[in-house]
């Protein structure tokens, strides 16, 4: 493998994998938002769902 | 309309996984790669990675942000979330792209898909075991013609269809919550089937070389794809190939971000959420995309192999066969590894196109997630047979086409001066902002507003006057001559030369030029075999082998000391059935639309008009839903 290619390589394969990695670690770090959010799974209670309602 | 109160994503994980899901298809492994070899390899990364950060971005930021301000208006398709920020008609039938482009992608997007569960059976049953090259790539050319049958169940492929059809509507049946699932599941397996096939490529080097293939090494193959020539950077082809594979591969354009989006409530980030999805694609793609197919058939075929034959087809057509030189049981693994990350990758990409029309349908007739989700299942049934009936007849190719290339474009292009222009970058850069959880830089604000249009411009009107083969300098400098592949040439079918009736009682000569080599009667299938001949260019290597150069230009590039040169060959093989009658004899002189047999003949022009019949009538069916809606939210409001 010739160096401009190694180099080439590693520089963009280092770059996605930091970034992949520092965002996604940002998101998992970043302190929840208030209720009610965007996400079920960090409710106190679970939905109720209104009658005739369902969800998508 | 329902109030959707109760719906949304279960965890933010959840949500950028199903997001990254989306993005990560088929393409990140097959399409990445392939454009990369036939733009030069380390030619093309320069180029992709610049659109990535000044046209990916910005317009991931756009779908998400416009997908949430709509989605808190009750709006969850593209129609009403356009709808919301400007309230002129025109701007909901734009919308409209973004459920029929869905739809129509679907409907061939699930057939690959079907290949991908079919060949993780057939690996699982070693069908490929003992199968030589030509017989694994006839193989796929048997699957995909209807009616032929390797499993003993008839009509194999459309059955394959119709399982996987049913299992994303049954999905898709069981809401977002369904949809998040298989996200949690299938990104982390697609990650680690990937991560697999990587490493074992990696460690491939020159252990693949035989005597047949004795040049071959996987690391020319990594070489190729990751040498920087800087010279590409003023070449239009790269840029608008790179700028195109950034649509793809993001998903952008479709509509599908901006419902997944659409769920999420206006003080939740969305910044944050769409680089961390936008990188985990980018990861797939450069990382794991580029480490697979091209060193592997590189490290056992050669690279200039790869270069003369870098296509779809690769995927499957040439890596079972490769497998088998791991022995059975890894074969077999890496077989159920390769197809199986396709088939997660297809399916996280597919249920994603179902959201929009389900959304759609709930807000503005209130229809429940199960009617919404089977009556896609549905439309995409009747809309996606005649791509499995009629594969090799084209209809495919004119859905990828439409559906899959030209509506992203057009949309992309329309969304973005809706938001940057109508909406207003003031009001638009708020709306990302707000809920962030990063600080995004101000200079995107100018790129937003002035830069990423000028790009899809130039991508749109790159696509509708493609110069003749791509070439861009010769165009400006020798004058221009549309490419049959260019948007004007396929509107005013240019690109259909000879065999322009779609019913016919004679069939043409379809090349430029040619010559009858040979014409056999073969009883056992009661057809008719005519070979052409023609001059075609061949190169000898350094060890006396010679093979065709079908890719003259990138594997001179190579500076290795082939010598090229010109030899008559079979290049083309007609069949016909034993009833048409053969009105050419051997040794024929044959010029474009020269008569070679009487019969009875459906040409590709009736499939080609069959096609985008079927995609008009689609969006002229979705559009009439939404003016209905639009008259119910006034009736209504």
């Amino acid at each position: 493998m010739n160096t401009s290619a190694l180099i080439t390589l590693l520089i963009t394969h280092g770059l996605v994998t930091f970034f992949m990695v520092y965002f996604f670690r940002k998101v998992l770090k970043a302190p929840k938002h208030a209720e009610p959010d965007s996400f079920s799974e960090n409710d106190d209670e679970p939905p109720v769902l209104i009658t005739g309602e369902e969800e998508i | 309309m329902s109030d959707n109160n109760n719906s949304g994503w279960g965890s933010r994980v959840g949500l950028i996984l199903a997001m990254a899901g989306n993005a990560v298809g088929l393409g990140n492994f097959l399409r990445f790669p392939v454009q990369a070899v036939q733009n030069g390899g380390g030619a093309f990364i320069i180029p992709y990675l610049i659109c990535f950060l000044i046209m990916g971005i910005p317009l991931l930021w756009i779908e998400w942000a416009s997908g949430r301000y709509g989605g808190n208006l009750g709006n969850h398709s593209t129609p009403f979330i356009f709808d919301s920020m400007n309230k002129r008609k025109i701007w909901k039938y734009i919308g409209v792209f973004g459920i029929f482009t869905n739809i129509g992608v679907a409907a061939y997007y699930c057939y690959i898909e079907s290949w991908t569960l079919s060949y993780v059976y057939h690996s699982v049953a070693q069908t490929f075991n003992g199968l030589s090259d030509v017989e694994t790539s006839k193989f796929f050319e048997n699957y995909t013609t209807v009616g032929s049958s390797s499993t003993g169940i008839p009509y194999e492929s459309v059955v394959f269809y119709i399982v996987c059809l049913l299992l994303n509507t049954w999905i898709l049946s069981k809401g977002l919550g369904g949809v998040e699932k298989v996200a949690k599941i299938g990104v982390p397996l697609l990650l680690i089937f990937g991560a697999l096939l990587a490493v074992k490529s990696l460690t491939l080097g020159t252990s693949g070389a035989t005597p047949a293939n004795p040049d071959a090494n996987a690391w020319d193959g990594i070489n190729f794809l990751w040498t920087p020539q800087f010279s590409s950077l003023l070449d239009m082809k790269v840029w608008l190939a790179a700028a195109g594979q950034i649509f793809f591969t993001l998903s952008l354009g479709m509509g599908t971000i901006h419902c997944y989006a659409s769920y999420i409530k206006k003080r939740d980030d969305i910044a944050l959420n769409s680089l961390s999805a936008g990188f985990t694609n980018e990861f797939v793609e450069v990382v794991l995309g580029s480490l697979i197919v091209v060193p592997i058939a590189a490290g056992y075929l050669g690279l200039d192999w790869v270069i003369n034959n870098a296509g779809f087809g690769m995927a499957f057509q040439t890596m079972p066969y490769l497998f088998q030189n791991w022995g059975q049981a890894l074969a077999t693994f890496a077989g159920v590894c390769w197809f199986g990350l396709l088939f997660f990758a297809g399916i996280t990409s597919s249920l994603a196109m179902g959201t929009p029309w389900m959304g759609f349908m709930n807000d503005e007739f209130g229809w429940n997630r199960k009617k919404g989700a089977w009556s896609f299942g549905l439309i995409v049934l009747i809309m996606g047979l005649p791509t499995v009936f009629f594969f090799n007849e084209g209809v495919f190719d004119q859905y990828d086409y439409w559906a899959g290339t030209v509506s992203l474009v057009v949309f992309a292009l329309c969304e973005i001066i809706l938001f940057a222009w109508i909406f207003g970058m003031t009001k638009g850069w708020d709306e990302i902002n707000k809920g962030s959880d990063i600080k995004l830089p101000k200079i995107y604000k100018p790129i937003i507003k002035y830069v990423t249009p000028v790009i899809l411009i130039i991508v749109f009107i790159g696509a509708l006057i493609t110069p003749k083969d791509n070439d861009w300098n010769a165009a400006f400098k020798n004058g221009w001559e549309l490419d049959d592949g260019s948007i004007v040439s396929k509107l005013t079918n240019r690109d259909i030369k000879v065999n322009k009736d779609y019913f016919s009682d004679h069939k043409e000569f379809d090349q430029n030029d040619g010559i009858v080599s040979t014409i056999t009667k073969v009883d056992s299938t009661k057809t008719i075999n005519l070979e052409i001949m023609d001059t075609l260019k061949f190169y000898r290597n350094k060890f006396g082998q010679v093979k065709q150069a079908k890719n003259e230009k990138i594997l001179r590039s190579l500076g290795k000391d082939y010598m090229f040169f010109d030899s008559v060959s079979v290049s083309k093989t007609y069949t016909f059935k034993n009833t048409d009658k053969i009105v050419v004899q051997v040794g024929d002189v044959l010029h474009l639309g020269d008569k070679i047999a009487e019969g009875k003949f459906t040409n590709n022009s009736f499939y080609v008009v069959l096609g985008r019949v079927l995609l008009l009538a689609l969006f002229v069916f979705i559009s009439i839903l939404v003016w209905k809606a639009g008259k119910n939210k006034l009736k209504h409001p």
